[in-house]
């Protein structure tokens, strides 16, 4: 009998134990994928990413989980590295979607990640959101495919336009990697923007190079002898600082004029005082920033003891855009593609969104339409606002 | 006439750009050219040899630079630093012969060779392991100070790489013609299996040819780290194949024939840059050299008893 009572309290014991992991198995959790370059050639841009979705997990967590309809939901964060390459990136985007059912992807920030990684998220109906992906064709015909900022062919036009005001220059030269889609399309807009300004064969000298060069000398002895007056390059910070010293040893003289791929926090670190007093167009301005945009970059600092850059802001702004989405659906059914498209349809509704890197609104394609900055390396080597340019 | 003028000027200015990007390139295919002569394998870890050794330089160099700045002049900071440096880096070479190449010194070459690649990819992911994906700038060792002589622009910091790395290829030249270790590796490159039957060692032999390409390497790289100073785990790579390109086409186990190739190699890609379109440089540069390879099978200097082994 004391035998049998026993068997018995051990089978009630083994029958909680299954019904309580069946019920965590119930239980929907929200699965958020981050698909960052956390090694590879941009590791800081991975950092900034990770660090504002692990604030934005806190916040979630303070509250104690997400709340929609009336139900709470427990939030966790997918997060992968994509080595800052395009296979790695889709590998990613896949091994989120169809193993850890993820409801939304944040990421990749560099459209050369990006365009793959959304050619992925959108087959499989899965909605996805690049920061920092400014090339056109990341969300172009992609209806489950956002962005957090502006695009290229609104950049471009904008750094010409501030070229021609701030120094009266008409002749321009352009430096660019050909293997990276971001540099590649930005590269070619621009041209496009300057000559459509001052006339055919106003852009001197048109010169590249690949991923991973270091050696600049004979395309920047070339865009010195060609008579222009600025030199643009967007570039990344690993390249950046290569490029001014290299430009500054073969006796170039003008300004250097970069695009919001400048805006990371490594690029002053690494190019020190070469880099002072040049100018690039980003999405936000640190220095003097005010209201909840400043009180993001305290935070941060406080926390991981930097400056954060805009690829930090615009990843804080897509997870809270996200939020915002699911929050807006109402309901969480637990049938991952149901929820997935409703997460969708919600986020293509967001209007005037307050972001911290400005207020959004997305257009057809899932692009938000917002303004840029033009940022200047101040003497303390810091991202002061200089202007700002809006659509 | 000024179009002449201009178009002298640049033809300067590319050949001093030219003279430094082929420096780096001879010196490190030295280091490919010498182990090929003793072993009769390229050690494809030899670029990754050369990113560890300027991780150190940059480590010494940080060290040094924060230790003495105050008292000791910059001149004597950088020898301190390159021959630190140097000695250290002798040790990673060493080290990679011993641990990499001997154990497989019986086993199949195909083996041995891909052996490199493997302790090449360790090096990598050991860095970014030890060190994090975050890029470090090396710290200049010496002020940079601009020159311009008739619309030419160069730096004392190129014309100080382009003259130590001339310097370090004639003390190797002497080492190798002038010394008994020299001569036991030249000997052991003409025949390695009766060499060690008159009393000379193939195991001081090998991690000394390993040591002399390292150290060599690791000086490349704090000379790297003045032209291009920034460091990550990944930049031995293509510098690493190009090298060893030039290795090649200079004629295996020549290190004469490295030195001059590297040199050509950075003038073919500089002038293709300056002459098409710099989206073409790789591909045009490198159609060249196939093209001299394939009137030139063996190199410029390539002997018939080094190229008798294949791989």
């Amino acid at each position: 009998m004391k035998k049998l009572v026993c068997l018995t309290a051990v089978a009630f014991a083994f029958a909680m134990m299954f019904s309580s992991l069946g019920l965590c198995a119930r239980k929907t959790i929200i699965k958020i994928g981050i698909n960052a370059p956390l090694t590879g050639d941009i590791p800081k841009v991975g950092e900034g990413t990770k660090y504002a979705a692990m604030l934005w997990l806190e916040d979630i967590e303070k509250a104690g989980g997400l709340k929609v309809g009336d139900k709470t939901y427990e939030v966790a964060l997918v997060i992968e590295d994509n080595e800052s390459k395009a296979e790695s990136a889709v590998k990613a985007n896949t091994k989120m979607i169809t193993q850890d059912d993820v409801l939304a992807i944040i990421g990749p920030q560099s459209s050369k990640q990006a365009v793959p990684a959304g050619e992925v998220a959108n087959k499989y109906k899965t909605v996805m959101i690049s920061p920092w992906s400014t090339n056109p064709n990341t969300t172009l015909d992609r209806p489950y495919v956002f962005r957090g900022c502006f695009l290229d062919p609104f950049q471009g036009p904008v750094i010409a336009n501030f070229i021609t005001e701030e120094f009266g220059f008409s002749k321009a030269a352009v430096l660019y990697d050909v293997a990276s889609d971001y540099p590649k399309g930005l590269a070619e807009v621009f041209k496009a923007a300057w000559e459509k300004k001052h006339g055919p064969g106003s852009v001197v000298a048109f010169e590249s190079f690949t991923t991973k060069d270091t050696d600049f000398s004979s395309q920047l002895t070339k865009i010195v002898k060609s008579g222009a007056q600025v030199l643009f390059t967007p570039q990344y910070y690993n390249e950046v600082p290569l490029i001014v010293h290299q430009a500054k040893e073969l006796g170039w003289k003008g300004p250097i004029v970069g695009s919001d791929s400048w805006g990371s926090a490594e690029t002053v670190k690494l190019c020190g005082k070469d880099c002072y007093g040049l100018f690039f167009s980003s999405h936000y301005a640190a220095a003097g920033a005010k209201g909840a945009t400043k009180e993001f970059i305290d935070r941060y600092k406080k926390t991981y003891g930097y400056v954060p850059d805009d690829v930090a802001a615009l990843t804080w702004d897509s997870l809270r855009l996200i939020q915002q989405a699911i929050q807006n659906t109402g309901k969480i059914t637990g049938r991952i593609a149901k929820d997935r498209t409703a997460v969708r349809n919600s986020l293509a509704k967001i209007k005037n969104f307050a972001g911290i890197t400005g207020n959004m609104t997305f257009t057809e394609e899932g692009d938000p339409i917002k303004c840029a900055v033009i940022v200047r390396i101040n003497d303390q080597g810091e991202y002061e606002f200089y202007k700002s340019s809006c659509p | 006439m000024e179009a002449f003028t201009d178009f002298v000027q640049f033809i300067i200015q590319n050949l001093i750009n030219a003279l430094q990007r082929g420096s780096f390139y001879a010196v490190i295919s030295i280091g490919y050219s010498m182990v090929y002569g003793v072993l009769m394998l390229f050690n494809f870890a030899h670029g990754d040899i050369f990113m560890v050794g300027t991780y150190i330089g940059f480590g010494i160099a940080t060290l040094f630079l924060a230790l003495f700045s105050g008292f000791l002049p910059a001149p004597l900071i950088f020898v301190a630093t390159v021959v630190t440096t140097m000695f250290l880096a002798s040790w990673i070479g060493v080290f990679v012969e011993v641990a990499g190449y001997r154990p497989l010194r019986s086993a199949p070459r195909a083996s041995a060779a891909i052996t490199g690649l493997m302790i090449g990819i360790i090096f990598e992911t050991g860095i970014l392991i030890l060190l994090g994906a975050t890029r470090l700038s090396f710290p200049p060792l010496m002020k940079s100070v601009s020159y311009n002589i008739g619309g030419i622009y160069f730096t004392n910091v190129k014309v100080m790489i382009i003259v130590i790395s001339f310097l370090l290829m004639l003390a190797l030249h002497a080492f190798i013609q002038k010394t008994k270790w020299g001569m036991a590796m030249r000997a052991m490159s003409y025949d390695f299996l009766a060499v060690p039957l008159m009393g000379v060692s193939i195991n001081i032999i090998a991690p000394l040819t390993f040591a002399v390409g390292a150290g060599l390497a690791a000086v490349a790289g704090i000379l790297y780290g003045q032209a291009y100073p920034i460091l990550d785990p990944y930049m031995g790579v293509i510098i690493g194949w190009k090298a060893f390109v030039a290795a090649i086409l200079g004629g295996r186990g020549s290190i004469k024939g490295a030195a001059l190739a590297g040199y050509l190699l950075g003038f073919i890609e500089i002038f293709v840059a300056t002459i098409f379109p710099s989206t073409l440089r790789d591909l045009i540069a490198y159609s060249i050299i196939l093209l001299i390879l394939t009137y030139k099978p063996r190199g410029f200097f390539g002997m018939e008893h080094s190229t008798k082994l294949r791989l």
